[in-house]
């Protein structure tokens, strides 16, 4: 591997412990209205797996693991445009009223 | 030789988390929702694209296979993506909740894929601490997809069984520990390079824990489950990503773990319910279990009479139910909620947080019919208008408005909170028959003195409701 960043040890904990406050503190403040969408949402955002997949994949150097790697890029990608099309046929469907916009 | 592409790839990567991160900010909004998730597939879109620079810096007993490998990543991407937009636009609103347990489940496999690639890497050097997240990535994202399968053919009613048997639990257990030292063996004892065998034996055994794990928990828990489920991706992602050494899989895997998790806990405690009293209790299947007679009668009406009190009535409150949706009641209900505010009739929705299949599902349906949001209340926020209310209508609902959960302690939806239906001067429940609930719970709401029964189709019952409002406004000319 060839990679010129490495995510180790306590950089990598850095890493883990500030998205699990930012996915923590997204999601605290959101009326129950939207449990759904962000559900759909979150699963859609975590289809990025597609994007290791790929590395595994393109990097097999055996039958056994293209085979492996194949199926990985193929549930990945599932997971990610399946969620993406859910996510957004749901949110597609938000709107206020009209009518009532004149007395907030 | 490979800076370059490694660098599109590190910056692409960078700008996907930070899209990421904003999208999912932006859909904590109603208002800027639909946005939100735009925003994020572009993030997707770009990261994606960048990894096909991966071609660049491939490891040396890699290039070989590189032609075949390129084509087999084409060949999956385009597939995977093609039939899941195809599935997702097809799906109907209602079996929407088992559409993301699938995709999650996929995602869970995938994070699986990359571990089982990285165990099969007989040429590479492992180290304890990415071997260790490797397996455990493993382990979740195996569950995750086993157990999220099962719950998708529970929802879209394939497995109608629960499936229990005496030392489920215990046998559970047991299988649990045989996966975790397997894991143990591939990491402490043959350091990454363990025979494919035992790495299968490995996999197999956490995907059968998954099954068994999920099987005995009950349809009415499954909300849950599947958010569990998916946090549970979002950790496996997370981990695969720092076996991988990628930030993106690390921001977004541990990003959706921690939401992940606590829309979890936000969904149990409005079910008012412990997760893991959801895993290990029987809840959602005990039903024809001891349940007290209930005293008096149901007493039917017309749906017409119905309408026209609502008609005349200051305030209404709806409390839609799953059942309202199965009818594909929602536009009819709308129509005639229309009708009502013309007349001059306050109307409220009250949404109870477990209406639907999944907290907010309910939301998403009676938005599908064009309903503002701004018409509909949470049931912390509406639960004490109910005594205000002239009617309440009850359609397609039933344990969310069970007044048992209240007061009866030998039930077992007792504790939960309930929208206050009962407390409304007049209650009718538009219901098909006069069958239980999905708990399978009596309903005492049903026999109170202030309640009528409007039997029918939810849709007919709406049509005939609208005719009747209708034909008074032609009448009174």
């Amino acid at each position: 591997m060839d990679l010129n960043t490495t995510l180790t040890g306590f950089v990598a904990l850095y890493i883990f412990m500030l998205a699990a406050f930012t996915g923590y503190e997204i999601i605290a403040r959101v009326p129950a209205i939207l449990h759904t969408p962000l559900m759909s949402g979150s699963n859609f955002v975590h289809g990025i797996v597609v994007v290791g997949a790929m590395f595994a994949l393109l990097n097999a150097t055996s039958t056994v693991e293209q085979v492996i790697g194949f199926v990985g890029v193929l549930l990945g990608a599932g997971n990610a445009a399946g969620g993406y099309v859910v996510t957004e046929r749901m949110l597609e469907m938000f709107k206020p009223s009209s009518k009532r916009e004149g007395g907030k | 030789m490979s800076v370059q592409p490694q660098f599109i790839i590190d910056a692409s990567y960078l700008s996907a988390a930070f899209l990421f991160i904003y999208g999912l900010k932006r859909m904590s909004s109603p208002v800027t929702a639909r946005s939100g998730i735009v925003v994020a597939g572009v993030g997707m879109l770009v990261a994606t694209l960048a990894s096909f620079l991966y071609y660049f810096g491939v490891s040396e007993a890699a290039e070989p296979h590189l032609g075949t490998n390129l084509v087999l990543a084409v060949v999956a991407l385009s597939l995977g993506t093609v039939w899941a937009w195809w599935s997702g636009k097809r799906v109907a609103m209602t079996a929407m909740p088992q559409m993301v347990a699938l995709y999650n489940g996929m995602g869970g496999g995938a994070a699986a894929a990359i571990a089982a690639v990285e165990f099969l890497r007989t040429d590479a050097v492992h180290e304890t601490v990415p071997l260790v997240l490797a397996v455990l990535g493993a382990v979740i994202g195996s569950i995750s997809l086993s157990g999220s399968l099962i719950a998708w053919a529970k929802l879209d009613g394939r497995i109608n069984k629960t499936w229990r048997y005496s030392g489920q639990q215990l046998i559970n257990g047991a299988l649990f520990v045989v996966t975790l030292a397997l894991g143990a063996y591939i990491v402490f004892v043959a350091h990454g390079h363990a025979p494919v065998g035992l790495v299968a034996a490995f996999f197999i055994a956490a995907l059968i824990f998954g099954v068994l794990m999920t099987m005995p928990i009950g349809g009415a828990d499954m909300p849950v489950v599947i958010s569990l489920y998916n946090a549970f991706t979002g950790l496996a992602v997370g981990f695969e990503g720092y076996v991988l050494q990628n930030p993106a899989l690390m921001i977004a895997g541990m990003v959706v773990g921690s939401a992940g998790t606590l829309l979890t806990l936000l969904m149990a405690k409005a079910m008012n319910r412990s997760v893991s009293n959801v895993i290990f209790s029987n809840f959602g299947a005990s039903g024809d279990e001891a349940q007290g007679e209930i005293k008096g009668s149901q007493k039917p009406a017309e749906a017409s009479d119905a309408a026209i009190q609502m008609r005349y009535a200051n305030k209404v409150i709806i409390a839609p139910g799953y059942g309202l949706a199965v009818a594909q009641a929602q536009h009819k209900l709308y129509e005639f909620v229309k009708l009502l505010v013309d007349a001059g009739v306050e109307v409220k929705f009250a949404i109870h947080p477990v209406a639907g299949r999944m907290p907010g599902h309910m939301n998403v349906l009676l938005a599908e019919a064009g309903v503002p949001y701004d018409m509909i209340f949470d049931l912390e926020d509406i639960n004490d208008e109910f005594k205000e209310a002239d009617v309440a209508i009850v359609i397609g609902a039933n344990d969310t408005v069970n007044p048992a959960a209240r007061t009866n302690k030998s039930s077992p939806i007792y504790g939960m909170p309930i929208l206050n239906v009962d407390q409304a001067k007049q209650v009718y429940v538009v219901k098909r028959g006069q069958g239980k609930g999905y708990s399978g719970v009596e309903n005492e709401l049903f026999f109170a003195d202030n309640t009528n029964m409007v039997y029918g189709d939810a849709q007919k019952v709406m049509v005939a409701m609208i005719q009747a409002v209708k034909s008074l406004e032609g009448g009174a000319h």
